[in-house]
């Protein structure tokens, strides 16, 4: 396995994550494909650290912080969402909802 | 010195303001007797103030000549408005022989007329707006006497204007009164829009507003000068000096700006009386006196000024004689009267002298003595008409006649009133009118004189006309019968007196006190003995003439004289058809020819371009607006899609 290998599979995991976030209608999915971008690029900080940094440490420790600010992030963007869901009555995405001009 | 006068000219001026605003802002709360007495009380009040003024400024200037040379006094100035490091706008208070002659005359009438309209305006429901306003044509006309320079003068000349507007309109609900106001106010206008200009030529050129400077032989020599307009040479002070007087001539109704004034009686008949005695009116002829010394310096403007004047007077005595509405005959009756004042201002000129910066000193005081006289007896004849009008409920003279029973007090007044107007000796207008034709012989103006003389012998036969229709002759078969009004005839009875003895009692003042400030010439022409033997042997024949055709009350031989004249009767009832020539300009060439393809070009050009401009933006954000469609992950597209050519574009520039 080389650094070829991770950053490969960090790009991929962007593409799918980025064609499901576009994709998927519903809210839902496009915050599960929000995720999989974050972890490809968490793959991406810890393959540079564990093949080419003089001291991992820092890139070992990155991911950790991503995950937690994510988490986070996430219990605030499924709080919304149950907002909107109670406000609205579904959560389709492709469904016009007062952003058009 | 000046301190004492500070007071009651100031208490003379603000109370009839403070009576306006508080009438003004208590609206329709206050019960009617309130209004009555606040209205009284403060017109009382300013006539004390203004006598009180008045002997003080007697007292501590006209006899003190070694103190005050010009007879003049600025009681009180304050900087206003410092246009440029030279030219400063003040307000302020002035007084010289005229402004306190006005300021007597003006609260005098005031009160009298507020007197009057207690009775007269007992029945309107806009009892407390019509006081209101009564009071603030006070002020602004004592504001206008009193102002010390020419800026001020306009400030109150155009609130002038406004009070007449809002008074001749006062019954709003008759269109007649609205389109009366309007033709007033619109009249007026334009002769001050030309006021206007001459204000900013003068102070441009001379750098001051105030009289004291500008309204000087000194400062009109210095504009004796050519200036050249589109390759022509125009005489500079003359120029500046008509622009000047086109205010007025439009405020005192010259010819052919007269027409607001006939129309003006569509107010109330106590306005109509104050608009045509103290306020409003002579105020052109007051402006006119006061820039006498400036105009004095262009021997053609006081040529325009006398000529104007003696056609006005001429013109208006030969429509009046035609007339048959009671108030249009004093209407065209105080037109004649304001010709007569200008025309005396015109006599200033000496014919014999072209030298213009001498004049001769009775023109001034005998326009001046015209308007003091002039003012109680033709607000005496308006009050009488309102009376007569309040009794037979019409303005017609034709539903008139055999009233000298029913309205003894009212009969009596007319009877002075129209003595004095005739210029019947000893009565007031007889002094006057005699100094005027005196001043216009003497300065060799013999045309003028004699137009004069015979405009004399016209008034007399008009007024006795009117005199005669009213209270002689028979009844009208429907007579009403009531009383004369409590509040009515005392002031017709009071002003009966000074339109009687005003004349006599006043000829010395006005000739030792009221002259010009400025070189009077002396003259050699003494007083010719004959002159006022035929002035008021003029106002005799005119009575006479009178009262050979209306006195008996039989009207056949009036009306064969007017059926064998009938063209040029027709055409002098019809006042010359010069309010139809002025509709024709103003409607077809105006409103047709000239401000039409105007506003095609606002209209289409102007306001086209800038729709043409709001369209464009429109049709562009058309074509954008598909964009924003709403659909969230289109729009995550397009962030990943941006994000991505950021991207290359980077990768490329590297």
């Amino acid at each position: 396995m080389t650094l070829y290998h991770c950053v490969a599979l960090s790009l991929i995991l962007l593409a799918i994550g980025v064609y499901g976030m576009l994709t998927r209608p519903n809210f839902i999915g496009v915050l599960l494909s929000i995720e999989v971008i974050m972890n490809a690029a968490n793959l991406n900080v810890i393959g540079f650290a564990h093949f080419s940094a003089q001291d991992p440490t820092a890139g070992a420790l990155f991911p950790v912080f991503v995950m937690a600010v994510s988490a986070c992030e996430m219990a605030v963007a499924l709080a919304i969402l149950i907002a909107l869901f109670r406000g609205k009555g579904h959560l389709d995405s492709r469904r016009p909802g007062g952003l058009h001009g | 010195m000046v301190d004492p006068l500070v007071l009651p000219t100031a208490l003379a001026l603000f109370l009839p303001l403070t009576a306006f605003l508080l009438l003004a802002f208590s609206q329709g709360r206050l019960p009617r007797p309130v209004i009555t007495g606040l209205a009284l009380a403060f017109s009382c009040l300013s006539m004390v103030a203004a006598y009180t003024a008045a002997s003080r400024y007697y007292q501590a200037v006209l006899l003190a000549p070694a103190d005050f040379p010009s007879r003049a006094v600025v009681v009180f100035t304050g900087q206003w408005l410092n246009l440029t490091p030279t030219l400063t706008a003040s307000l302020g208070l002035f007084l010289d022989p005229i402004a306190t002659m006005m300021l007597v005359l003006i609260t005098t009438i005031a009160f009298l007329v507020t007197v009057y309209s207690v009775g007269y305006m007992d029945h309107d429901p806009a009892y407390g707006r019509f006081f209101a306003l009564l009071s603030l044509f006070a002020f602004s006309m004592l504001g206008l006497v009193m102002a010390p320079n020419i800026l001020q003068t306009y400030i109150f000349w155009e609130l002038v204007g406004v009070c007449s507007y809002a008074l001749i309109g006062f019954w709003y609900q008759k269109p007649a009164a609205v389109a009366a106001s309007k033709k007033a106010f619109i009249v007026t206008r334009f002769a001050d829009s030309f006021f206007l200009l001459g204000i900013i030529l003068t102070a441009s050129l001379t750098n001051t507003f105030d009289f004291e400077i500008l309204a000087t032989t000194g400062t009109a020599a210095g504009l004796d000068r050519a200036i050249a307009i589109f390759g022509h040479d125009f005489h500079l002070l003359t120029v500046a000096g008509l622009l000047v007087f086109a205010g007025c001539w439009g405020k005192s109704a010259m010819f052919p700006l007269h027409i607001w004034l006939p129309d003006a009686m569509e107010g109330p008949t106590p306005v109509s009386s104050i608009i045509h005695s103290a306020t409003m009116v002579v105020a052109g002829v007051f402006l006119t006196a006061r820039m006498l010394p400036f105009f004095a310096g262009s021997a053609f403007l006081l040529t325009t000024i006398s000529t104007v004047g003696t056609f006005t007077a001429f013109f208006a005595a030969l429509v009046a004689i035609t007339q048959v509405d009671i108030k249009r005959i004093l209407a065209f009756s105080t037109l004649s009267q304001l010709g007569l004042m200008m025309l005396a201002l015109g006599a200033a000129r000496l014919v014999d002298q072209p030298a213009a910066f001498a004049v001769n000193g009775l023109a001034y005081s005998a326009a001046m003595f015209h308007i003091f006289t002039h003012a109680f007896f033709k607000c005496l004849l308006f009050l009488s008409a309102g009376a007569v009008i309040h009794m037979v409920h019409s303005n017609d003279l034709a539903a008139m006649g055999g009233l000298r029973r029913s309205m003894p007090w009212t009969y009596g007044g007319v009877l002075a009133a129209c003595l004095a107007i005739s210029g019947i000796f000893p009565f007031s207008g007889f002094w006057s009118k005699d100094a005027i034709l005196l001043a216009a012989w003497q300065s060799g103006q013999v045309v003028p004189a004699m137009i004069g003389l015979g405009v004399g012998a016209m008034t007399a036969f008009y007024m006795f006309r009117f005199f005669f229709l009213i209270f002689h002759g028979p009844a009208p078969a429907n007579h009403p019968v009531s009383h004369e009004n409590p509040w009515m005839s005392p002031p017709i009875v009071i002003l009966a007196v000074p339109a009687l003895l005003a004349g006599y009692l006043g000829k010395d003042w006005f000739t030792s006190f009221c002259l010009p400030p400025m070189p009077i010439a002396a003259l050699h022409a003494a007083h010719p003995a004959w002159l006022p033997v035929a002035s008021t042997g003029a106002g005799l024949a005119g009575l006479l003439l009178a009262w050979l055709l209306y006195g008996s009350g039989d009207l056949a031989r009036v009306r064969g004289i007017t059926a064998r004249l009938a063209p040029l009767y027709r055409l002098v009832y019809a006042k010359f058809y010069i309010d139809e020539a002025c509709l024709f300009v103003t409607r077809t060439i105006i409103f047709l020819g000239v401000a039409a393809p105007i506003k095609w070009f606002d209209r289409q050009v102007v306001d086209g371009t800038m729709n043409g401009l709001g369209r464009l933006l429109q049709a562009g954000g058309a074509m954008v607006r598909w964009v924003q469609n709403g659909q969230l992950p289109f729009y995550l597209g397009s962030t990943v899609l941006g994000m991505i050519l950021l991207l290359i574009i980077n990768a490329l520039r590297q």
